[in-house]
């Protein structure tokens, strides 16, 4: 442990409280305001009442949103989990060519800017597929997000299976057990937790889309992001957002905590 | 003898002792049915009542026939043309310097490399290509490979889950075997929380409860400190004599292979060099790759042995056959005696090793048990002039 002196501790201490006090500030003010009375936030809060909340409760759109951003973020989290934990045991048990390059086409849309994805993707939705009488709609929000969540998956899992002892599987067959067994009884466990962990960050990441999502969502359709966006620009119903937010803020508690038992999970495993 | 029918065409589908004894009278081994409690619960063993050597027994039956099996890596012949019977019940060890192809041939043998070419016999039956999980053998691997999300109690069940023995029985039959290497108390821990020495004797309990024919072990004590390692090869051979399963064991300490073994198996760069007892292949290098590997040995050979001995073929004499004496000695006609100057002296406790030169220039390296207190033995010094002596029959011509 390093020791430190007193004036050094209480240094460090005010300048982390600082700190903190600079990331949280403003989502205290924005859970404050969500019980504000007026129509806009504003500082001081005058009256404080749940009307928002109770406004927030039935209106539909949001329900609507939320539901979307949910759908949306699952069903990339279904394909990234599939394909990112298939590329990373490809590119852990065998050698092949073209490897280095399939290894950076699977990591590179994580760096792209959202505006390159989007227009991209809208672009190829519009121009190649809708010609040919396709139309892929709400489905192609999904693969958008899909292929940068495919990274997150895609990382977690081939960082543990690279430390993963090879010996294992061995020992599995060896005793008798085939191929799916070993996957279901010994592969799957040991990577489990990085699995869960990759899944969780991309739900995150789809969940707060909103470049890629601006060029791909069919007409009509907001998720929650979006949504938001919208209201913003329409002063009348300001403090509804910040209802919106501050259930948001209470949710994501869930994924922070969810990733730190994962997290401790995975150094009792080592 | 069964080797010489096999040569005419003539095989026994699955041999047994019992076989042996029917068909060639001659070769009669009385056996005994002994029934034991062993690490893998109760199981017979058949022992013979005359005692015979490992090495003669052996002829009974060859679990495991290997034909001319080779494994390239690369631009590497790791297996280079290898040929071995492994006989049923023997302790046989796999020994050579690391590279020198053992492992693969261990791994080939539990189905975790395909060998490019040659055969696998298990019992008669070939099982060259076949997935490990189809062959009857197992492995205690060097890093003993438990799982480590799985308790020692799920470790020790998962070969009989694999083979859907029923939860209530597997569960006492794994229990037993954890009894057996003494560690009930251990049963609900995982891996991790064991020490060096219990994960290797869980990873053992996790083979032998299968009651496997053949077990194989690559280099299962390595990781273990000195003490641990003498105290598990004493509890690994009594398990093998015991249970009487085959062993074939892959290690590169050559001290280690000599406590355990029935026979050993020497290896260097991907071929056999000589198999045979620890004695035969100690006493009776069959190449100077042995001879130099296994202990020290002075290996004379060319000019300097057409010198000492007239005739220049490779010759080998171990450190600890030769004795010094006073120039006075007069040897007797079954030995050799040379004039000697005394180089060096290392104690280096148990013994005192020698460097001498002979008038040939060439250097003898002589082993001597440290019988007296120091002082009171009549110990040698560098520069005195003595004669080495060693009997005629210690003198060893290595064949190749």
């Amino acid at each position: 442990m390093l020791r430190l002196s007193r004036t050094a501790r209480l240094m460090l201490i005010s300048v982390v409280c600082l700190i903190l006090l600079f990331m949280y500030v403003p989502l205290f003010v924005l859970i404050l305001n969500s019980f504000n009375e007026s129509q806009i936030s504003g500082w001081p809060i005058r009256g404080f009442s749940t009307k928002w909340w109770e406004f927030a409760r039935t209106y539909k759109p949001i329900r609507d949103a939320l539901l979307n951003s949910v759908l949306v973020a699952s069903g990339s989290v279904i394909i990234a989990s599939i394909l990112g934990t298939l590329v990373a045991f490809a590119m852990k048990g065998f050698t092949f060519f073209g490897k280095g390059t399939v290894n950076i086409l699977v990591v590179l849309p994580i760096a792209l800017p959202g505006v390159v994805t989007g227009v991209a993707f809208s672009n190829t939705y519009s121009n190649f597929l809708s010609p040919t009488g396709f139309n892929i709609g709400y489905f192609g929000m999904i693969v958008a997000h899909a292929t940068f969540c495919i990274v997150m998956v895609f990382n977690n899992v081939f960082a543990r299976l690279r430390r993963m002892n090879p010996n294992l599987q061995e020992a599995s067959a060896d005793l008798g057990a085939g191929l799916w067994q070993t996957f279901r009884l010994v592969t799957f466990p040991q990577f489990r937790t990085s699995f869960a962990a990759g899944a969780l960050l991309a739900f995150a990441l789809s969940f707060d889309e909103v470049v890629v999502t601006i060029f791909t969502a069919p007409p009509g359709i907001d998720t929650l992001p979006l949504w938001i966006l919208k209201e913003v620009g329409r002063p009348n119903q300001a403090s509804v957002v910040n209802v919106v937010a501050t259930v948001v803020i209470v949710l994501s508690l869930v994924p922070v905590y969810i990733s730190q038992r994962l997290a401790r999970a995975q150094e009792n495993e080592n | 003898m069964l080797c010489l029918l096999q040569g005419i065409g003539f095989r026994l589908a699955r041999p047994s002792q019992h076989a042996v004894r029917v068909l060639f009278p001659a070769f009669t081994v009385p056996l005994q049915r002994v029934g034991m409690s062993c690490l893998a619960g109760n199981c017979t063993v058949w022992r013979p009542i005359m005692r015979i050597s490992p090495a003669e027994y052996s002829f009974c039956v060859a679990i495991i026939e290997i034909r001319h099996l080779a494994k390239t890596f690369g631009a590497v012949k790791a297996v280079d043309d290898i040929s071995l019977d492994i006989e049923s019940g023997e302790f046989i060890t796999l020994l050579g310097p690391s590279g020198s192809g053992k492992t693969t041939v261990l791994r080939m043998i539990a189905g975790f490399e395909d060998p490019d070419g040659g055969t696998i016999h298990l019992n008669g039956t070939e099982i060259t290509h076949l997935p490990p999980f189809d062959r009857e053998v197992n492995t205690v691997f060097q890093d003993y490979a438990l799982f480590p999300h799985m308790t020692v109690q799920d470790n020790v069940e998962y070969g009989l889950r694999t083979r859907k023995v029923p939860k209530a029985e597997r569960a006492e039959q794994a229990r037993q075997a954890i009894a057996s290497v003494k560690l009930e108390h251990a049963r609900e821990r995982l891996p991790h929380q064991l020490s060096g020495g219990q994960r290797q004797r869980i990873a053992l309990a996790r083979t032998l409860v299968l009651r496997p024919k053949v077990l194989l072990l690559d280099e299962p004590l390595g990781a273990l400190d000195r003490q641990l390692r003498e105290e598990m090869q004493v509890e690994l051979k009594t398990i093998q004599r015991d249970a009487g399963i085959t062993f074939v064991f892959v290690t590169h300490d050559q001290e280690e292979a000599m406590r355990m073994s029935d026979r050993i198996v020497i290896f260097n760069e991907g071929r056999i060099e000589q198999v045979g007892t620890p004695e035969q292949v100690y006493e009776r290098p069959a190449t100077k790759f042995v001879a130099g590997f296994l202990g020290s040995a002075n290996i004379v050979s060319g000019e300097s042995a057409q010198k000492l001995f007239g005739h220049s073929k490779t010759v080998s004499i171990r450190p600890e056959r030769i004795r010094l004496k006073p120039s006075s000695y007069t040897p007797t006609p079954d030995e050799t005696a040379l004039p000697v100057v005394v180089n060096e002296a290392a104690f280096i406790g148990a013994n005192t090793v020698y460097l001498v030169d002979t008038d040939h220039g060439i250097v003898l390296s002589i082993s001597k048990t440290n019988e007296e207190l120091l002082g009171q033995d009549n110990r040698f010094v560098p520069g005195d002039r003595v004669l080495a002596v060693w009997r005629n029959s210690h003198t060893v011509v290595i064949p190749a």
